[in-house]
């Protein structure tokens, strides 16, 4: 393989990993507090308004059931005003945004579900406000959950960032379907997918990892 | 005993044990440090289920000071009742007093304030699995915003009090269930409160775990001078633990009063089949099962007696005054609230008249007996 045809891997997988890393940011900067607030405000619950609940659900249940690649193309007037252009690393991290922050906020709401509604109880019993039961014990009970559930949404964005080539977003899924199936190029498909796997590999591994680290529930089992 | 009149649930389903009158053991602090006044909690339907009516006519009060057990089948309305101390539930109707507030009154950040003295331990524990023992008893300081090194200056204390210096770093994960109730323990106390409520604390611990941590209890109790309301099913732990009692039944206060008044004297059904569970069937089934009713050989009678060397003499006093050769067919000693109350069956020969003459010389002794039958 020519050193042209490597400097396009390297320079593609900068792309996936710049697109990727954002996006996952900001998805869980909005995705956290979502799902946070989906997870505690049924009927009943820490901050209850169950009619903001099911709104909420409703447009995150629509947000995950529009395939990804229709979405990319279906926001495009509002990525360029995000943007500023529509084409790009930097405008397939709104798309991407977007797709990845009700997947992360139900994966949220998920991890927060599973801690004991006991410990709500408690910590309610000697005066906690609902925020101090958030960050004092909703968060730190579910943090390897809450690890786990972003790793799953990383290695999933990964996936969707294959698609932004379409608009012109670059990364790895586009140099793969550009040079390796229109240019027939196999021994470049076989170096994207090699990459990508090590990459999903790499992140899977460091989630697991720390999930495991903060996880004192089975540690001494 | 007119005292002992006074109470009586049958008549009046609201009392109050507070009274100084009534309150044999609260001689030191005669006030109130819980009182319910009038309540009632009802569920609302919810999602096509009825809704459920969990406690009604409440109206009783706890001395402070005291170790008061409510004790009730489960859906009897108990956790309703403790969380009603607490604020973690308002009534649907009344008012709950704490400590000279009403706390059904209060929200928010005032509360909130109040929570602060009102500790509550759990049947499991409730502890963070994310924290050491140190940490989850920080936890409530933490929250009423205490200064670091305070803090770390009370857990130590708090650690030192409930037995488990040693155990600081520990996460919950490497302690026992006694261990974990020793922490939740400790953390309900962490903001010295003036009341400690009891969740069925002991229920999820073995009998030798549980007699500790009510060991635990009493000290605490009687160190510290806070008021314990404790919520069970067994009698065991309100016998153990507990000088007053109120006995809950499908949302109703059905007798109240002090354990061993109530437990000598059990005039409910449901008190009756709390107290069979610990002093048994007080028949061994060998005896039981060759009893009849028509009058033959010896009758059988089950005799009560109560305090410090009870039934010692009764046998010899009965057997010299009335000159029957009185056989003992079984025995038991148990202490009730500090008390001692023995159960004897005596059997007497002599047929009928036998037996009714040492029946009129019992209840002219006070001693509660009555007649089960006859064996041959």
């Amino acid at each position: 393989m020519s050193p042209e045809l490597i400097n396009l891997i390297v320079q593609a997988t900068f792309e996936s990993l710049y697109m990727v890393g954002i996006a996952a940011l900001l998805g869980t900067a909005i995705g956290l507090p979502l799902g946070v607030f989906l997870a505690t405000s049924r009927k009943g619950e820490l901050f209850a308004a169950p009619l903001v609940n099911r709104v909420l659900g409703a447009i995150v249940n629509a947000t995950r059931s529009t395939p990804f690649i229709i979405l990319v193309v279906a926001i495009i007037p509002f990525t360029r005003l995000i943007a500023g252009t529509s084409i790009g690393s930097t405008a397939a991290i709104v798309p991407l945004t977007i797709a990845s922050t009700p997947f992360i906020a139900r994966l949220v709401e998920g991890a927060i579900r599973e801690v004991d509604g006991g410990l709500i109880e408690t910590a309610s019993s000697f005066g906690a406000s609902p925020i101090q039961i958030v960050f004092k014990v909703l968060i730190p009970e579910a943090l390897p959950g809450l690890l786990l559930a972003l790793t799953l949404a990383v290695v999933s964005l990964l996936g969707y960032s294959a698609m932004v080539g379409a608009v012109g977003g670059g990364g790895l899924g586009d140099l793969g379907i550009r040079y390796g199936y229109q240019r027939f190029m196999p021994e470049m498909m076989l170096a994207v997918v090699v990459v990508l796997i090590a990459l999903v590999q790499l992140v899977q591994s460091a989630g697991d990892y720390l999930a495991r680290r903060v996880n004192r529930r089975l540690r001494h089992r | 005993m007119s005292c002992m009149k006074a109470l009586s649930m049958n008549a009046h389903p609201s009392l109050v044990i507070g009274e100084p009158v009534e309150i044999r053991h609260a001689a030191v602090q005669p006030e109130v440090m819980v009182r319910f006044e009038n309540i009632s909690k009802t569920y609302p339907a919810y999602r096509g289920k009825p809704g459920v009516v969990a406690l009604r006519n409440i109206d009783f009060a706890i001395p402070r000071g005291s170790i008061t057990g409510v004790i009730g089948r489960s859906g009897a309305g108990k956790s309703s009742l403790v969380r009603l101390i607490n604020g973690l539930e308002k009534p649907s109707t009344g008012r709950v007093v704490v400590d000279n507030r009403d706390i059904s009154a209060l929200t928010g950040r005032e509360l909130r304030l109040a929570q602060r003295s009102i500790g509550m331990i759990f049947q499991h524990f409730n502890l963070l699995s994310s924290r050491t023992a140190a940490d989850n008893i920080a936890l409530p300081l933490e929250i009423a915003g205490w200064p670091k090194t305070e803090i770390r200056a009370r857990v130590t204390e708090l650690l030192a009090l409930v037995g488990i210096a040693d155990k600081h770093d520990r996460y919950p994960s490497e302690l026992s269930g006694g261990q974990k109730q020793r922490v939740g323990i400790a953390r309900a106390l962490a903001t010295r409160p003036r009341v400690l409520l009891s969740d069925e604390a002991t229920s999820a611990l073995d009998p030798q775990t549980t007699r500790a941590i009510l060991d635990l209890l009493a000290n605490i109790n009687r160190e510290l001078g806070v008021t314990i309301v404790l919520i069970t099913h067994e009698m065991s732990v309100v016998r153990q633990l507990a000088r007053d009692v109120v006995v809950l039944d499908a949302g109703h206060v059905v007798e109240s009063g002090h354990v061993a008044d109530i437990f000598t004297h059990p005039k409910h059904p449901i008190t009756q089949s709390f107290l069979a569970e610990v002093t048994g069937d007080s028949l061994p089934v060998s005896l039981a099962s060759r009893i009849v009713q028509e009058p033959c050989g010896h009758a059988v009678i089950r005799v009560q007696v109560r305090g410090a060397g009870a039934g010692d003499t009764l046998i010899a006093r009965l057997a010299r005054e009335l000159g029957f050769d009185v056989s003992l067919l079984s025995a038991r000693i148990d202490e009730i609230g500090g008390q001692h109350v023995g159960t004897l069956v005596l059997g007497i020969p002599g047929g009928d008249s036998a037996a009714a003459r040492a029946l009129v010389w019992l209840s002219q002794h006070q001693i509660s007996a009555e007649r089960l039958g006859y064996v041959a």
